[in-house]
């Protein structure tokens, strides 16, 4: 165990993952000199062979990490903000997410991307977005969302073992959250949740950068004699809807925390889900707390307006539990 | 260039595989016996046979959704290509692809892909496993005229040659893209110059002189297998039949070219020409090119049996292979 950043979480997984298998390779824009961190010192121990810049050219390289996929290499191709996906799009969609399934079996697809996902603070709607929700009705494409250190490292070297083109949503405002991380061998499965905090009275289902700020929340009102469970799914496809269904089941009223937007969101998603086979078991109507449908702005008290923070989750809380 | 017999008739037997399958898919398509949207390459033969007897089995191609030539031409099964088109679940992809999308992985065969331009990063990508892997095998990338004003065309060519990737782009330049002439949407005559842009070289052939093609692909295996990077080919040809099977139903016969046109360019059929040159001097006898077209129609007939016999496949069978 060592006490790690998100961002050496990352780095670690992909010394280890790199190191275990040559045929895993990492692509993208910047990532010799690892802009963010992320793929800092790669380059020293494993060559320019196996750490390749890109030009900025999302459709050209994406599309060439599902070629050097299909021919027996394990590409992890970081797409620095998640927004930049939109110029790659077919490639993801129509490519890396149909063509196991179009050839009837016959295509591999171990692909990893890589991309900083969510409001890093004054970036603009850009480079801020939640972009999830566009990858969740493309089947084909598994979508992982960590919360923390521990989990990123365990959760990106299952991603990188998998024969399916995964993404990995990194969220840019949790690069410098601390916490004990494992040593080596530490994989977290892909399609399996984690009960952050045990409660009775209420679920928060929370994603990603939501999972901390539901915590805090859970911890404060716990002074209150009210019993939070903050349930994190890790990985929104393949979904854990076991673990959702029994949480649910257990404190009958749930709030879904997510940073991207309302219309057509995780969130949604989620909810429906929830609705349609758990519905007896609800005690109040499901409460989302998420983004409102607008970009993402710029500046800070329009960032902080539109982005769920503590005070959301709390009221959206109080507002299942009638408090 | 000296070329063997084997060779040689290697690639007469390529071009008449195309051209009978097709020639048939066609047929069966306007007799509505098979489902969806066919696209035929008559005409185009000679581009798919020289480039792909270049290869070797361990190479590797992309194609598009006018594939079936490069597919046959890298040594893809009639049998199973017939019955992936007529949908069923002997054929290559299950019955989840169709005409558009056949695969075959144990021939280097990447799929024809619904997407025009989408093989270029592909490909490029493939020729990036090689380098990775160090192994010596080159992927030679087939798209259309249309596909030169994609950005995944320039991207491509851009990436394969700063990183000198073993990938050979092969433009068939038919001179529609689907109905609209080549030369009202393209800012070049030739799409062979864009390769200037990128610092490769940049090549025109003949596409209808299977021999030039073969010799000019060659050449441009040689240089990717030693290293030395991509090569853009362009194969100057022409489709005799439209853009989809069928498509006179709805835009008449002289819709967006003349009869004159294509009958012009039937003059110039791949497959006479090369009959031609191989009898030429007695390089090869007539009885074994006859020979060749009779096993071929044995070899088509037999396909064709094999998809009609063949089971559906089952409502269940939808929801899988959709992950690993």
């Amino acid at each position: 165990m060592a006490e790690l950043n998100f961002i050496q979480a990352i780095n670690q997984a992909l010394f280890e993952e790199m190191e275990r298998d040559p045929l895993t390779f990492v692509m993208g824009e910047d990532v010799v000199l690892g802009a963010f961190g992320a793929t800092r010192g790669l380059i020293d121990k494993f060559g320019p062979g196996r750490v390749r810049n890109t030009p900025i050219s999302e459709a050209g390289f994406v599309g060439a990490a599902v070629g050097a996929a299909m021919a027996g290499t394990r590409p992890i191709c970081e797409v620095e903000f998640a927004s930049f996906f939109y110029c790659a799009f077919d490639q993801v969609c129509n490519q890396a997410a149909k063509l196991r399934y179009m050839s009837g079996g016959q295509a591999s697809m171990p692909i990893t991307f890589r991309c900083v996902n969510g409001a890093v603070g004054g970036a603009a709607a850009q480079h801020s977005e939640t972009v999830y929700a566009q990858f969740l009705s493309v089947p084909g494409l598994k979508l992982v969302v960590p919360s923390g250190p521990s989990d990123m490292k365990g959760l990106l070297k299952s991603a990188i073992r998998d024969n399916n083109p995964v993404i990995v949503f990194e969220h840019g405002g949790l690069g410098r959250l601390k916490e004990q991380v494992p040593d080596g061998e530490h994989l977290v499965p892909l399609g399996k949740a984690a009960i952050k905090r045990e409660g009775q009275h209420v679920t928060v289902i929370a994603i990603g950068a939501m999972v901390s700020r539901a915590l805090k929340v859970a911890a404060k009102l716990a002074g209150e004699g009210v019993s939070v469970e903050v349930l994190d799914p890790r990985t929104l496809v393949p979904l854990d809807e076991e673990a959702i269904l029994t949480s649910v089941a257990k404190t009958n009223r749930v709030v879904i925390a997510d940073e991207g937007h309302l219309r057509g969101g995780a969130a949604a998603d989620i909810a429906a889900l929830i609705a349609e086979k758990a519905f007896d078991s609800l005690d109040a109507p499901i409460k989302r707390v998420a983004a409102p449908d607008v970009p993402i702005p710029f500046s800070p008290p329009l960032e902080k307006a539109v982005i769920p923070g503590e005070a959301q989750i709390e009221a959206g809380i109080r507002a299942v539990l009638g408090i | 260039m000296d070329v063997g017999k084997d060779k040689l008739l290697e690639m007469y037997r390529s071009m008449q595989r195309i051209r009978q399958f097709e020639s048939k898919v066609r047929d069966l398509a306007l007799a509505s016996e098979i489902p969806g949207f066919v696209h035929v390459s008559i005409g185009e033969e000679a581009s798919a046979a020289g480039v792909c007897a270049a290869l070797r089995t361990t190479d590797r191609i992309t194609s598009t959704h006018r594939g079936h030539g490069h597919l046959i031409a890298k040594g893809g099964k009639l049998a199973q290509m017939m019955a992936e088109i007529y949908g069923r679940r002997t054929g290559y992809c299950k019955g989840k692809g169709g005409s558009m999308h056949i695969v075959d992985y144990s021939l280097g065969i990447l799929g024809a892909n619904g997407i025009v331009g989408a093989g270029l990063p592909i490909a490029t990508g493939s020729a990036l496993a090689a380098v990775i892997a160090g192994r010596d095998d080159v992927t030679a990338c087939f798209f259309g005229d249309g596909a030169s004003n994609e950005g995944t065309f320039h991207e491509s060519l851009n990436l394969a040659a700063v990183w000198k990737l073993p990938v050979i782009f092969v433009c068939e330049n038919n001179g529609f893209g689907e109905f609209t002439p080549m030369q009202t949407v393209t800012s070049v005559r030739d799409i062979a110059v864009r390769a200037k842009a990128y610092d490769i070289p940049g090549v025109i052939v003949d596409g209808n002189d299977v021999f030039e093609v073969y010799r000019f692909a060659s050449e441009a295996v040689a240089r990717a297998r030693a290293g030395e990077g991509p090569t853009l080919l362009e194969c100057k040809t022409y489709r005799w039949e439209g853009h989809v099977v069928g498509e006179q139903a709805f835009i008449g016969a002289e819709g967006y070219r003349t009869q004159a046109e294509i009958e012009q360019w039937k003059r110039k059929c791949p497959i006479v020409r090369f009959q031609q040159f191989l009898l030429q001097d007695g390089k090869v006898k007539r009885e074994e090119l006859e020979r060749i077209d009779e096993e071929t129609r044995r070899e088509l007939d037999e396909a064709v049996k094999f998809a009609r016999e063949s089971p559906l496949p089952e409502p269940s069978e939808a929801e899988t292979d959709v992950f690993a």
